[in-house]
């Protein structure tokens, strides 16, 4: 009887029911699950004779982290607050710890020295591997130190599933699944770490889309950067507290960037070579809880800022030793390092940077960590010497340069944008198996973070503001 | 229980049911205690395995009682049955078209409002529901005072308060599967009032699916609501599985439907 009556029955029944809906405007099926809370949200006032349930009050703190109109201002606060406290916190022991370390090296050189060691011996030891090692301590090692602990704390207090839950909507309209924002979380540790936490996505579209933007968000290998860059260019002359309220500013634009950027790739891809559906996740928000203080001081410390300065001096060290070599070996007059910077030079100037920064990116592929020293290295090297004990003789340095703004936000954008460091690469290698996609992986941002820098860099020179 | 019904319930949901044993789904959120219902009632009588082509977890277990076989089957569990996720598809799909004799929802005594919407979405499919309050002792803990008997009303089904951990309340439960399936017991389930709207649009598209005949197997106000919900793949399940139902021969009308 049902087969008989059969499919062009069933056809027209789905045709129906779809104009039906979208004469609604497509809102049905919200305002379906709304009215079953309302059903359950009526009864239970009936039946419920006393509540004095603790489990209450994390309910309505929700009712405002998670609302329509608080949640984003919320998050955007926190977000703020973070920043500021590293922000202003970082400045002094940074620059205790430049002068520290750097005082430290005079000592050295003096030793090597008197000990009438070979100059090019010095020049590999103290001038390339010490001095690139002492600037990843110095200028990673405060923010870190601060910001993981107070992030850490959010994850502890229960907040991040609210982030997740709160993004869920855009997700959905990027056509994507909401747990990529927990991914995007965790890329702000790690971007290999945040590739890896892609395995909870169980859509494979929705996963590749994951593991292809979780480098839209700095993770802490290019945290400093900005955070270092932000504040030598932010704001030269408002008074100091002024001055981290801005920078905060800036970072948090920047972070904003790569969530939009996060968002607008996910949209696109999901409706080109991606294209698909977005599937529903089920997210259970746990209790808050008081954070466990000194767990969390040793999980962020131990963990993740030791974890990821021994991994950054790791690849400095050699890389600082490799640097000065190139820099001090002659091919003809000019340099090797000045070689290559001048044969990028020409392609860096249209997107607003110089053949120095762009070849530090690109000899930063296997560790991000290591691209602020490498600049600084090629800039010293190159013939300016100057003494550096603080981010104010930094600033110099840059603007002898020929720094402007718009290389210090070309810079930070670049940062934020460009291709993912090795260890991610590998790894999406290993996420994904295979090469298309982890040439992809690689191709995606490098395009984005050329096109957004080519875009402001032309735009501004063309208006004649830099 | 008809030959096409069970040869349906053993090769699309891995259910081997003897021809006298009644078969009793389990329901509810997850976290609720509704694995400890189900294994204080069961014991070691238990059959676990897969959903067939699914990586869920499906767990059935058999038990007498007044000499009355019962088959149960612990469902996913679930926040909804709006077939979000594949476990809520699960646990719809059994409801839907196993059609168990009796389906019990295991409710949180401490978080009601958020459990009764599932019961809700369960009562608008099948009449038989039984309601099991578990964690009554949390309950009482957490000093929440429940209504259980002003529930019962409201919801218009059996409601039964447990604490499954210190096996408190599940004699009560297994007397009233009793009665439900030797049908003296009366079922009036709520059913879920939309707003006006929803009402409007379901009116609308109400004659269209009872032309189609569907109304003996099926909810047709439900039916209309899942296909507002664009739920497009519901309408071609419904149609495999009925014919399987009927004529016995679901491989072939599954995977051509399908």
């Amino acid at each position: 009887m049902i087969r008989s009556t059969g499919d062009a029955f069933l056809h027209e029944l789905n045709k129906d029911a779809e104009t039906l809906r979208l004469s609604y405007g497509n809102s049905l099926g919200d305002k379906i699950i709304a009215d079953i809370y309302k059903n359950a949200e009526q009864i239970t006032k009936n039946v419920i004779l006393i509540d004095n349930n603790k489990k209450n009050w994390t309910l309505k703190l929700d009712n405002y982290l998670t609302s329509k109109v608080f949640g984003y201002p919320f998050m955007l606060l926190v977000l703020g607050i973070i920043l500021w406290i590293t922000i202003s916190g970082a400045n002094i022991p940074s620059d205790i710890l430049a002068s520290a370390l750097f005082g430290l090296q005079e000592v050295v050189s003096r030793g090597f020295l008197s000990l009438g060691a070979p100059a090019w011996l010095h020049g590999v030891l103290v001038l390339g591997v010490f001095n690139s090692v002492a600037w990843v301590v110095s200028v990673m090692l405060p923010p870190m130190a601060i910001f993981f602990p107070l992030f850490t704390l959010l994850e502890d207090l229960g907040y991040l599933p609210r982030v997740a839950f709160n993004l869920d909507n855009l997700f959905k309209k990027a056509k994507t699944c909401g747990k990529q924002s927990l991914t995007m979380c965790m890329g702000f540790g790690c971007n290999a770490a945040g590739v890896v936490a892609c395995r909870i996505i169980d859509s494979p579209r929705e996963r590749l889309i994951a593991i292809l933007t979780n480098n839209f968000v700095p993770c802490n290998g290019r945290f400093p950067i900005l955070i270092a860059i932000g504040t030598i260019f932010g704001v030269g002359a408002l008074a100091s507290q002024l001055q981290a309220l801005a920078v905060t500013g800036i970072i948090t634009g920047v972070i904003m960037i790569g969530v939009f950027v996060t968002f607008a790739v996910s949209w696109f891809l999901s409706r080109s070579v991606l294209k698909g559906e977005a599937s529903s996740m089920v997210l259970e928000l746990p209790p808050y809880r008081r954070p466990k203080i000194v767990s969390v001081v040793y999980r962020s410390i131990i963990d993740r800022t030791i974890f990821v300065l021994k991994r950054a001096v790791i690849v400095a060290a050699p890389a600082g030793g490799i640097i000065w070599i190139v820099a001090n070996t002659y091919i003809g007059e000019i340099s090797i390092l000045n070689h290559l910077a001048g044969w990028l030079n020409p392609f860096a100037q249209t997107i607003g940077m110089d053949g120095y920064i762009l070849l530090a990116f690109i000899l930063g592929l296997p560790a991000n960590e290591i691209v602020f020293p490498i600049l600084i290295m090629s800039y010293i090297s190159s013939g300016t010497m100057i003494e550096l004990e603080s981010l104010a003789e930094l600033q110099m340095l840059f603007i002898n340069h020929g720094w402007t703004w718009l290389t210090a936000a070309n810079v930070m954008l670049f940062t934020l944008l460009h291709w993912p460091c090795g260890t991610t690469l590998i790894t999406t290698r290993k996420e994904t198996g295979s090469k298309k996609w982890t040439l992809a992986a690689f191709i995606i941002p490098t395009t984005v973070a050329f096109t957004v820098c080519f875009i402001l860099t032309q735009t501004v020179r063309l208006l004649g503001l830099a | 229980m008809n030959v096409g019904h069970k040869k349906l319930l053993r090769e699309h949901f891995g259910i081997k049911a003897k021809s006298d044993q009644y078969i009793i789904a389990l329901a509810g959120n997850p976290n609720v205690g509704k694995s400890t219902v189900f294994n204080a009632l069961t014991g070691l009588r238990q059959h676990t395995g897969n959903w067939p082509g699914k990586t869920v977890d499906n767990a059935q277990g058999s038990f007498s009682y007044q000499n009355i076989d019962f088959l149960m089957v612990d469902l996913p569990g679930t926040y909804s049955i709006l077939t979000n996720t594949v476990e809520e598809e699960i646990a719809r799909d059994f409801i839907c078209f196993a059609i168990p004799d009796v389906t019990i929802v295991v409710l949180d005594a401490t978080s009601l409002e958020r459990n009764l919407n599932i019961a809700l979405q369960v009562m608008e499919i099948t009449p038989k529901v039984i309601v099991c309050v578990n964690l009554m002792d949390e309950a009482q803990k957490n000093r929440i005072v429940l209504d259980l008997p002003g529930l019962e009303k409201e919801l218009g089904v059996p409601v039964i308060g447990t604490s499954a951990r210190q096996g408190i309340g599940l004699d009560k439960l297994k007397e009233v599967l009793y009665l439900a399936v030797k049908e003296q017991m009366s079922f009036h389930p709520r059913q879920l009032q939309y707003s006006q709207e929803v009402e409007k649009a379901i009116e609308q598209l109400l004659p269209k699916i009872e032309q189609f005949g569907l109304s003996e197997y099926l909810n047709p106000r439900w039916l209309a609501l899942r296909l507002l919900d664009s739920d497009q793949m519901l309408t071609r399940k419904v149609c495999a599985y009925l014919s399987a139902n009927s004529e016995g021969d679901i491989y072939k009308e599954v995977s051509m439907a399908l």
